[in-house]
């Protein structure tokens, strides 16, 4: 029931959480010294052609009136027209969305998969010399920036080795587009030779974002199993005579598990925020690549797009993350 | 006076903390002494175009870059922009997240829903996006670089101190506290904080590196100080047209942005271990 209270509580809060978001976008996005119009109607337009330009974007009006106007529009669906190609935004971003979400979610599943397990192992085996490799490994990996491991792997695996292709997200057209997810998508067609080259692309861009997300949540399980281990109930377990093994991975993992999972929901963050570089290191045609090309290009209709649709995104997965807390941990809910 | 002792102590038994520790003056010491250690400091701003791209050599120990300058002095040099950028953004941060953190974690009601909505709000969008679009809107320079993070960073600190907190209240000695008459700032201050200190060591120590990461991405992108500042991204950056024949290039500032992270990385990893009572305790019981 409480657990309930929580989850309308986080849902009411959804839309005001957008409504900042957009706001300080708008704020940041508007105080460009830079006059976008003029950008867009290029160095022959003559001042009627600008000022004809600046009234069909409706920049000719009042700040609040855009803002206004701005808002009623992203109610629809509507998130306004790209300031250089003068296609609808809304459309642009649903198109890359998969691109980034496919290369996010195969990511924060390695990491996790991985990141967990070998978290508890450290922990449990403390000072042993597997604690001594993967505390190498975590630092190693929140120490390394991802556009330059993304630079290396590049220049090891596909410049040197050739073993896999150098940029971009598959070679020719691919699959019939069903979810937008390349793997999906040739599976779905049983296309097995799209299937190996979509894998081949995304796995190092997808190992890019792997490395840093794994050590952070190895870190925090070591952290959170090894206050949990310490507490008394892992003591009157053990002097009641409950298994090691038992005590850990149900009962330990349990409490542990906490700081993790408030932390894969950061990771994602993390994650979509490395895609912005990593992205464009790989040429990977998802929304990264999108905003770092709009920022280029001054396009702030489309950097809002952009931060809103992440933003939107990030908001509904920390929601879950508070509904998951709310579920391992029973004091959240009582 | 004896925690410093106890810390010193601690801290050179603990070699990898001890390792974070040398890194750090290290580059305290490469930033202070720039002018003095670099073997060109004029190729700072001076270009020899006769001799880019060389490997490394006994004359230029990381090669040449693109404009004929020496790497090694330009790395040495760029260990202050670094420094700068990190040290005033990171402080920033906790001086914004902590007390809004604090003050929202202990205090039930609307006020704390809007502070974490706030925060919620600046962590709804990727750090590095927001850094783009206030460091674009600001134009290329260290201060907006500065700016740009410190907007961006101090929600992760109002989150983690807010989410300890809310935990630390039901503890019985909280409660305790409350029923001795303290007084909420003194719980707060004298209590809870000591209680979230090691969770706030490893964050700030994350953030130092994160902090220096996302600036390095930054200066990648071109939104950093602007060329011909020796800032690494940016060196980095410029590297990738001539790959993979000049490796040095993109290699040497790439490794000391890892050197210098993993220093903060380890020392507070070190400073974790030895801080946190619990730990200290358990420890004793290991060795």
């Amino acid at each position: 029931m409480k657990l309930l209270v929580l989850v309308l509580n986080r849902t009411f809060w959804f839309f005001p959480t957008l409504l900042g978001l957009l706001v300080i976008t708008f704020t940041i996005s508007h105080v460009i010294p830079a006059d976008p119009v003029a950008f867009v109607a290029g160095d022959n337009a003559t001042t009627e052609q600008v000022e004809a330009l600046r009234k069909q974007l409706g920049l000719d009006q009042p700040m609040h009136v855009q803002l206004y106007r701005y808002v009623l529009g992203v109610a629809q669906g509507d998130l306004g027209v790209s300031l250089y190609t003068l296609r609808p935004i809304a459309e642009d971003i649903a198109s890359r969305l998969p691109a980034t979400l496919e290369l996010t979610l195969f990511a924060v599943l390695l990491s996790t998969l991985t990141g967990i397990p070998l978290g508890v192992l450290s922990a449990v085996h403390r000072n042993s010399v597997l604690d001594h490799v993967l505390r190498v490994f975590t630092v190693s990996g929140l120490a390394i920036a991802s556009f330059w491991l993304a630079i290396l792997l590049q220049l090891l695996f596909a410049m040197r080795l050739g073993w896999t292709p150098l940029q971009g997200r598959i070679d020719g057209f691919g699959p019939d587009t069903v979810t937008g997810f390349m793997i999906v998508d040739s599976l779905i067609a049983w296309d097995l030779e799209s299937l190996g080259d979509a894998l081949a692309h995304i796995v190092l861009p997808a190992l890019t974002l792997t490395f840093p997300a794994m050590a952070t949540i190895v870190r925090f399980t070591r952290a959170g199993v090894l206050d949990a281990i310490n507490s008394n109930y892992v003591l009157y377990e053990q002097a009641m005579g409950f298994p090691r093994r038992a005590i850990v991975w149900k009962y330990v993992l349990r409490n542990a598990l906490i700081g993790t999972v408030t932390q894969i929901g950061l990771i994602f963050g993390i994650l979509i925020a490395g895609a912005v570089v990593v992205e464009a290191v790989f040429d990977w045609p998802g929304l990264g690549l999108y905003a770092v090309q709009s920022i280029l290009q001054s396009d702030y209709n489309a950097i809002m797009g952009f931060t809103l649709a992440s933003g939107a995104l990030f908001i509904v997965i920390n929601l879950l993350v508070d509904i998951i807390h709310g579920f391992i941990d029973p004091r959240e809910s009582r | 006076m004896d925690t410093l002792r106890f810390l010193l102590r601690k801290l050179v038994e603990d070699r990898v903390a001890l390792l974070g520790a040398v890194i750090i003056v290290a580059l305290v010491l490469v930033a202070v002494l720039a002018p003095w250690m670099a073997t060109h400091p004029e190729d700072v701003s001076e270009f020899h175009p006769q001799i880019r791209l060389q490997g490394p050599s006994a004359e230029n120990f990381f090669g040449t870059d693109r404009m004929g300058s020496d790497i090694y002095s330009r790395i040495l040099y760029g260990a202050r922009i670094t420094i700068t950028i990190a040290v005033i953004a990171i402080g920033a941060s906790v001086l914004i997240g902590v007390p809004i953190g604090l003050v929202a974690g202990w205090y039930h009601g609307w006020f704390s829903d809007a502070l974490m909505r706030v925060s919620d709000v600046f962590l709804s969008v990727p750090q590095i996006v927001l850094a783009i679009a206030i460091a674009q809107t600001l134009g290329p320079s260290i201060e907006n670089v500065i700016l740009a993070l410190s907007a961006t960073y101090w929600p992760f600190w109002a989150r983690l101190v807010y989410a300890e907190t809310r935990s630390l209240k039901n503890e019985v000695f909280i409660e305790a506290c409350i029923a001795l008459g303290a007084s909420p700032l003194r719980v707060m201050t004298l209590h809870v904080l000591p209680n979230i200190a090691s969770s706030l060591i490893v964050r700030t120590t994350i953030g130092m590196g994160g902090t220096i990461l996302t600036a390095a991405a930054l200066g990648f992108l071109g939104l950093g100080p602007p060329a011909p500042s020796p800032e690494w991204g940016r060196m980095i950056s410029e590297s990738r047209e001539f790959l993979p024949e000049a490796w040095w290039y993109a290699t040497a500032p790439g490794l000391a942005i890892f050197l210098v992270v993993m220093g903060f990385n380890l020392f507070g990893d070190g400073l974790r271990d030895i801080l946190d009572p619990r730990i200290r305790r358990s420890r004793r019981h290991d060795d």
